[in-house]
């Protein structure tokens, strides 16, 4: 366990060696470099886990030095391992060095080859000192970093103006998450003194009682930044637009890991969401509306990053959730199975674009499961993990989740048909997806250039996407079961059975909706009312019209307005004064020595006056 | 000659430097040339070496008199750079005049 | 008659600094400047420095003032000169010095009187050796400041001195 220091430690390494070479090393190299050191991370990642797991403590912290004493206040640099962090790691290592070694081969004809992986890099180093982070402004740095790389890789095509006003976008908005969360910070800290985690939870529970309302505020003002990172309502508008960046930076940094930091935040100060019902409350209710609006949304989109965005989006949903209602163990399983399949959907959606020459418009698909067998197929396991059909990974979580909120005493059943008709939606979405890309005519003729280090990883996720449930399922149960909540079978058999038979329902009722023609779908969407309320759909339910107008346009009038800033007087004032006292000085400073001479004399004069007076 | 009755009065000494100093300030201002300007500042650095010279006398020490070597020094060394910009002042503005070269505005 | 030789000295070296910067001739200027710095190391004798006295003779007399005589000499100021000096020293130059170093003398001239030092100087002679022991015993370190002033002053004028400095620039 010793080694975990170099977990995070050897993607730094490749950032650094990426970043000092300048892009001179040769493709293969860089490649090697690339995806080498954070496979080599995996590889330590798991030893590591091992190593934990067979030792059978619930957490071991590594002190590595002290980063800054302030008076009484020392922040340490520690790595903090228990089994939430290890199922991150392993997420983070694991997933992000197949999507790494996709990538060698996605990026290839890309320009920037060796900044792209630099950037990469970067990313998991950040993205593991957010979860390792033993003290809160380590996971603070972390939370930046990993913003800081989501803004470059979004933007990472930066000849097109377009993609850096996405990068932009993302960067602001989750700003306003991140101005929370260091307000909750900052709280914390006043409150409690500590920023270590396992030290202000500790005061969590021993200084305040259940329901307090400074916890409250604090718990609100996390999940603030939660909300902002993780893309859900009101702050989900920049997910979308992220998927202007690279395929693999969609599949790693948008769907697998990063998005996930809220939820992870969350979980990881779960003592103090569990000290008050409001706080947990508005997780939940944060988590359904995201759910709620994503899915709806993604049934309009017609480009299939944009779906996956979205779906990502609601699937978040389902883990705040899940946080929302108690389900801490089924959130982050969760979590761990998304990454799973969503980075499997991303990279198979990856590989179909390219192959149609970055195409990604579905109504220009169809017909490609014989061309794009790979791509098909993982797809295929994909939206199944997706739609939580029976057997595959996607299933055992989100009914985990369901299964928990039916039970749950202060939510109910209301909860869980919100959520079950979210998934409703979601199976209709995906095989929409589905039906328009890889069914139907033939519209565009692909060129498959996938070679074994693109499919590869495809394979590996797929098996994980169907596996990964079962295996990880008795894994995380035994491991959380001390906090989590237990999954003891005594359901009502309406649920469960309902539960189960929604996405399936779903499936049933989309392919009779896109493959078939049992029901009209042009006279659906042309008739007004489907008209508006698939445009209203369609733009992700009004959100950017609505900031666009409450902010962005208030704000540019002012702008317009103020142009000569108004607060500028004040100091324009300064310098008029200065500039006064300038020219008064420059007609002394006339170049002539007897001038300098006089007045150095009557300086002379005048001091010993003075002298002389007193 | 040197009889020590016959005493100097401190006083009459200090009134006798900032007499000859004045003298070299007054020099310098209303001198446009740069050689009476040079020429006063060695007034002005004799006044300072008499005070010192009797200062020295007065406590029947030497350090006086070292001081007036380090003027005497600190004169020689003045004297020769601003001799030199003397010549280079001549030779490039074909004058002596001390504001020909009052180029140096802020 | 130590006080008298003061006196006189005093009185001679007075009137020729006035005169030195007064004349519109240079070369004239300096010859009183010469008899004030003359009338100076009297001075210096009279209060007990022979060795004062005697450097003042040979260094300032002898070879600054020379070195003044000859710029002068080479920079060959003719009559024309004069006739411009006397353009420049109106009498209208005056007044503000003269205030200025009037005001001046009665300040320090009210600090002096306030003092009420009535202490004499007995002229007692500090001869070469002390004034030697002491300028490589405790001053050593100025001493060779002043040797570096030196060397600086003559890298300084040899830099400045050199004829064509600008006219090979522009060639």
């Amino acid at each position: 366990m010793d080694m975990l220091w170099i977990v995070p430690v050897l993607p730094l390494a490749g950032f650094l060696i990426l970043c000092v070479t300048e892009g001179k090393l040769p493709k293969v190299v860089v490649a090697c470099i690339g995806a080498g050191s954070v496979g080599l991370s995996a590889v330590v990642a798991t030893l590591v886990g091992w190593e934990f797991v067979a030792s059978g403590s619930t957490s071991y912290s590594q002190v590595l030095w002290t980063w800054m004493v302030v008076g009484d206040f020392d922040v340490s640099v520690s790595l903090y391992l228990d089994y939430l962090a290890l199922v991150m790691v392993g997420v983070i290592t694991g997933v992000g060095f197949l999507i790494h070694l996709y990538a060698t081969g996605y990026m290839w004809e890309e320009e920037g080859y060796s900044r792209f992986f630099a950037y990469m890099n970067l990313f998991v180093f950040a993205m593991l000192l957010l979860v390792l982070g033993d003290s809160l402004l380590l996971l603070f740095l972390g939370w930046e970093g990993v913003g800081l790389c989501s803004y470059l890789l979004i933007g990472f095509f930066h000849k097109d103006p377009e993609n850096g006003y996405a990068a932009r976008k993302a960067f602001v908005v989750t700003r306003v998450g991140d101005t929370a969360l260091i307000l909750g910070l900052f709280l914390l800290f006043r409150e409690l003194g500590t920023l270590d985690i396992q030290q202000s939870l500790e005061g969590a529970r021993t200084a305040w009682p259940e329901g307090s309302t400074m916890n409250t505020a604090i718990a609100l003002l996390l999940l603030g930044g939660a909300i902002g990172k993780s893309a859900q309502a009101p702050l989900q508008t920049w997910l979308p637009d992220a998927m202007a960046g690279p395929t693999p930076v969609s599949a790693l940094i948008h769907a697998a890991t990063m998005v996930t930091a809220g939820v992870y935040l969350i979980a990881r100060m779960q003592d103090l969401y569990l000290l008050s019902e409001t706080a947990t409350w508005c997780v939940a209710v944060v988590g359904l509306v995201t759910l709620f609006i994503a899915s709806f949304t993604a049934l309009m989109q017609s480009d299939i990053k944009r779906v996956l965005a979205f779906s990502t989006m609601s699937q978040i949903g389902y883990m705040f959730f899940a946080l929302g209602v108690g389900a801490w163990s089924a959130a982050i399983f969760h979590l761990m199975t998304h990454a799973f399949f969503k980075a499997l959907l991303f990279l198979a959606s990856g590989s179909v674009i390219l192959a149609l020459h970055h195409e990604q418009d579905m109504f220009k698909m169809g017909g490609l499961w014989r061309k794009l067998p790979i791509p098909f197929w993982s797809m295929f396991i994909g939206s199944a993990a997706l739609v939580a059909l029976p057997l595959t990974s996607g299933f055992v979580s989100k009914d985990a989740i369901l299964l928990t909120a039916a039970h749950s005493e202060s939510f109910g059943m209301t909860f869980w048909a919100f959520a079950a008709g979210a998934a409703f939606m979601t199976s209709l979405y995906t095989v929409r997806m589905m039906y328009l890309t890889f069914f139907g005519e033939t519209k565009t003729e692909p060129h498959d250039k996938s070679r074994a280090n693109m499919w590869l990883p495809l394979l590996v996720l797929s098996a994980l996407s169907i596996g990964g449930g079962w295996l990880g399922f008795t894994v995380l149960a035994t491991l959380f079961g001390d906090k989590g909540v237990h999954f003891e079978l005594h359901l009502k058999e309406f649920v469960a059975i309902a539960t189960m038979c929604i996405p399936l329902l779903g499936v049933l009722v989309g392919y009779l909706i896109f493959a078939t023609n049992v029901v009209d779908r042009k006279k659906i969407s042309d008739s007004p009312f489907g008209k508006s309320v698939g445009r209203f759909w369609f733009v992700g339910w009004g959100f950017d019209w609505i900031y666009d107008t409450l902010v962005v346009k208030p704000f540019r009038w002012f702008a317009r307005v103020n142009k000569s800033d108004a607060v500028d007087f004040v100091f324009r004032f300064t310098t008029l004064v200065a500039r006064i006292f300038h020219n008064l000085l420059t007609v002394s400073q006339n170049g002539r020595l007897r001038w300098y001479a006089l007045t150095m004399f009557s300086g002379l004069l005048f001091v010993l006056i003075v002298v002389a007076l007193i | 000659m040197i009889d020590g009755a016959g005493a100097i009065p401190l006083e009459h000494v200090i009134w006798f430097a900032i007499t000859l100093f004045l003298i070299g300030v007054v020099g310098i201002l209303i001198r446009r040339n740069v050689i009476f300007i040079l020429l006063s500042l060695e007034l002005m650095m004799n006044a300072a070496a008499v005070v010192f010279i009797a200062a020295g006398a007065f406590h029947d020490q030497a350090d006086g008199q070292v001081m007036f070597m380090f003027i005497l020094a600190l004169a020689a060394a003045e004297v020769a750079v601003a001799l030199g910009l003397v010549v280079q002042l001549s030779r490039r503005f074909k004058t002596l005049d001390i504001d020909a070269v009052s180029e140096m505005t802020g | 008659m130590v006080y008298w030789l003061f006196l006189v000295s005093c009185g001679i070296a007075i009137f020729a600094a006035l005169m030195a910067i007064t004349r519109l001739n240079a070369s004239h200027a300096l010859i009183y400047l010469v008899i004030t710095l003359l009338a100076l190391a009297v001075v210096f004798f009279l209060l007990g420095a022979p060795f004062a006295a005697a450097l003042q003779i040979v260094i300032y007399a002898g070879a600054i003032v020379v070195l003044f005589l000859f710029v002068v000499m080479m920079l060959n100021l003719g009559r024309r000169s004069v006739e411009r000096e006397r353009q420049w020293l109106l009498p209208g130059i005056w007044v503000i010095p003269s205030i200025l170093a009037g005001g001046l003398f009665i300040v320090l001239g009210i600090a002096l009187i306030g003092a009420e030092n009535q202490a004499m100087i007995e002229g007692e002679m500090i001869g070469p050796r002390r004034v030697g022991a002491a300028m490589i015993g405790p001053y050593v370190l100025g001493v060779e400041l002043a040797g570096i002033l030196l060397l600086a002053g003559l890298v300084g004028a040899y830099h400045l001195g050199r004829r064509y400095l600008d006219e090979r620039r522009e060639r």
